[in-house]
């Protein structure tokens, strides 16, 4: 692969309502299956960029709002036990949120009657991203560790999780760099971790660490 | 007047760099805000600050106000209390007025600018000038538009529906348009009087000026004397704690005076107080936002009660300080505040009291929510997240895609 220097690149979002809500598990269901997937992305990646300076474990807004807001213990832990990172397309996330609801619903169809109390509703979203440079360019393995330890946590973010998810090219950006600069192991490393499970600056660390043993 | 660089010690140098970026990419973009009223409101705050924050980017932003007589303000007042669910009868000559002084105004502006931002009803009739135009119109609603009236919604939508887009402040305000709706939630200005750092030796005077003890224990709510922000409800939750701990309640708030409401629950306020010392009832004047901001400032607790709520700032505001906040799950409160996690969410004046007794025993858990919540504060409701949003915004009406590389 052709050594190509790195851009770091960051995002802004935009939100947008999709005027869209539910009040129940069915309701929930079926905006699940309609909406874009960019609101599938929006709700399962908000959590993590609210939350960025604190712990991991983000849950998705599904599962947070199922546990809390319908009671539905059993489905809420189901929903927030979906590994986002076996997924390389939203198609197939979305999918597997279908798939575990239309399985409970069927299940226990008799019971889940339940309704959010008034004014705790689901409401649907989901994000316009804008993608600017930071002005940092990497023309080299070393250049790449100086820029990283100091460019901001929502350049990390766009890199490791936005590229791999939500425009779907199937690995994260630092990985693809690496590579093309033959550092072959370093990117694999990185490929293998689970971002969902560090903070941001956690993450920062962890690929300084990987890109520092690889010299 | 602060300068857009003034923020960077606040949010950092990467935000402002990043709104600079915009800025550039916006180039000389012009960009239009209309509204009805040059000062007072949170609308006129916000823009005072914003406008000259967008010019200082790059961007030529200008600010027009409507100008409408008696009849047409007591139109737009019984609007607004629609918007709010109080019902309304409006008659065709009001909507006739109504029309009639939007187009009036509408025949001596200019809007020849790029995106046009029309904020809450009292202008939304200008919209029908823009098929004489190429340009791109957002309709800003600053209400709480979750419950409003089938008469005044029928009459807004049909306008609503001829702008590019629409703007709420939270989320269960949007609904079923033919329309995209953005959600950009309003902001605190951190350098303002009513947010910026004060020194101890300040805040301990205005303590002592009415006479509160710093020694003990201090739980405030600072709003309106308004039954929506359940000031009584406030009183009888610190009865509750009062058995157990020795406390004060401070109730601080302006804007009854000229309200016959507001007096009357002042008046109402008053007797629940029933002479204790411990309570204190301030009636503040509209300059106060140096006083309030102390009043936050040396609290232990802050709270918000409210039983209806558009977005409720002043929980911004407590949470900027690093108070640990107790609030209603209401409007934009839950956007505010994380349960357990940067404050705390109630629904009864029972779990208002509850936790009241909690965070003034446990000051290292109460220390860790004030904490989180300035962070969350921080992050997400300050004027330059407010700013970055107008100028994303602007430029997304000029592009189709969901990922928009500028």
């Amino acid at each position: 692969m052709e050594f190509t220097p790195f851009e770091f690149k960051s995002r802004l979002i935009l939100t947008e309502l999709l005027g869209r809500r539910a009040a129940t598990l069915p309701e929930l269901t079926d905006g699940i299956r309609s909406v874009p997937l960019s609101s599938i992305y929006h709700h399962t990646h908000r959590f993590l960029q609210q939350h960025h300076f604190l712990s991991p474990e983000p849950p998705n807004d599904f599962a947070y709002w199922v546990t809390n807001m319908l009671n539905e213990d059993v489905a809420g832990e189901m929903l927030a036990s979906i590994d986002v990172m076996q997924f390389v397309r939203l198609s197939d996330l979305r999918n597997r949120f279908l798939d575990l609801l239309e399985g409970y619903l069927k299940s226990v169809k008799h019971k889940v009657a339940g309704k959010c109390p008034e004014g705790e509703e689901f409401h649907f979203m989901s994000s316009r991203i804008f993608v600017i440079s930071t002005g940092h360019v990497a023309q080299s393995v070393e250049e790449f560790r100086e820029i990283l330890k100091s460019v901001s946590i929502h350049s990390i973010y766009f890199h490791m999780f936005e590229a791999r998810l939500r425009l779907e090219k199937g690995d994260n950006d630092f990985s693809i760099f690496l590579r093309s600069a033959g550092k072959e192991r370093a990117a694999e490393e990185i490929s293998r971790l689970d971002p969902y499970t560090f903070t941001l600056e956690g993450l920062r660390d962890r690929i300084l660490n990987i890109v520092e043993n690889s010299r | 007047m602060a300068q857009v660089k003034d923020y960077t010690d606040i949010v950092g140098k990467s935000v402002i760099e990043e709104l600079f970026e915009i800025g550039k990419k916006a180039g000389s973009m012009k960009i239009q805000h209309v509204n009805s009223t040059a000062v007072g409101g949170g609308v006129a705050e916000i823009l005072t600050r914003l406008v000259p924050m967008m010019n200082e980017l790059g961007v030529q932003a200008r600010w027009d106000v409507i100008k409408g007589g008696e009849k047409f303000f007591a139109i737009t007042k019984k609007m607004h209390n629609a918007l709010h669910g109080v019902p309304e009868t409006f008659t065709d000559e009001d909507w006739a007025h109504f029309m009639e002084v939007d187009r009036d105004n509408a025949r001596s502006m200019n809007f020849e600018n790029e995106v046009v931002f029309i904020h809450d009803p009292q202008p939304i009739g200008l919209v029908e000038e823009r098929i004489h135009l190429n340009n791109k119109w957002i309709w800003r609603c600053h209400i709480d538009f979750s419950e409003p009236r089938e008469n005044v919604w029928l009459f807004l939508k049909d306008f609503i529906e001829r702008f590019d887009g629409a703007i709420f402040s939270a989320p269960a305000f949007s609904r079923r348009l033919n329309t995209r709706q953005f959600l950009i939630s309003p902001s605190i200005d951190p350098l303002s009087d009513k947010n910026r750092e004060l020194d101890d030796e300040y805040v301990r005077s205005v303590f002592d000026r009415f006479g509160i003890d710093r020694k003990r224990p201090v739980i405030t709510q600072i709003s309106r004397f308004d039954y929506l922000k359940d000031p009584v409800g406030v009183i009888k939750a610190y009865k509750m704690v009062k058995r157990y701990i020795d406390c004060q309640l401070v109730l601080a708030g302006g804007g009854a005076t000229d309200d016959p409401e507001g007096e009357k629950v002042l008046s109402e306020v008053r007797n629940a107080a029933d002479g204790d010392k411990d309570i204190f009832v301030l009636l503040l004047p509209p300059s106060s936002d140096l006083e309030i901001n102390a009043l936050q400032r040396g609290s232990s607790v802050v709270l918000q009660k409210s039983l209806r709520e558009g977005f409720g700032l002043t929980v911004a505001e407590a949470l900027w300080k690093g108070k640990p906040v107790i609030a209603s799950g209401v409007g934009g409160i839950p956007l505010q505040i994380k349960h357990k996690y940067s404050g705390i969410l109630t629904h009864s004046i029972e779990g208002t009291a509850y936790w009241m007794k909690q965070l003034v025993n446990e000051p290292v858990f109460a220390r860790e929510l004030g904490k989180n919540g300035r962070e969350h504060i921080r992050q997400s409701f300050l004027i330059t997240r407010h700013l970055r949003e107008y100028l994303l915004l602007s430029l997304s009406l000029y592009h189709d895609k969901d990922i928009v590389y500028l």
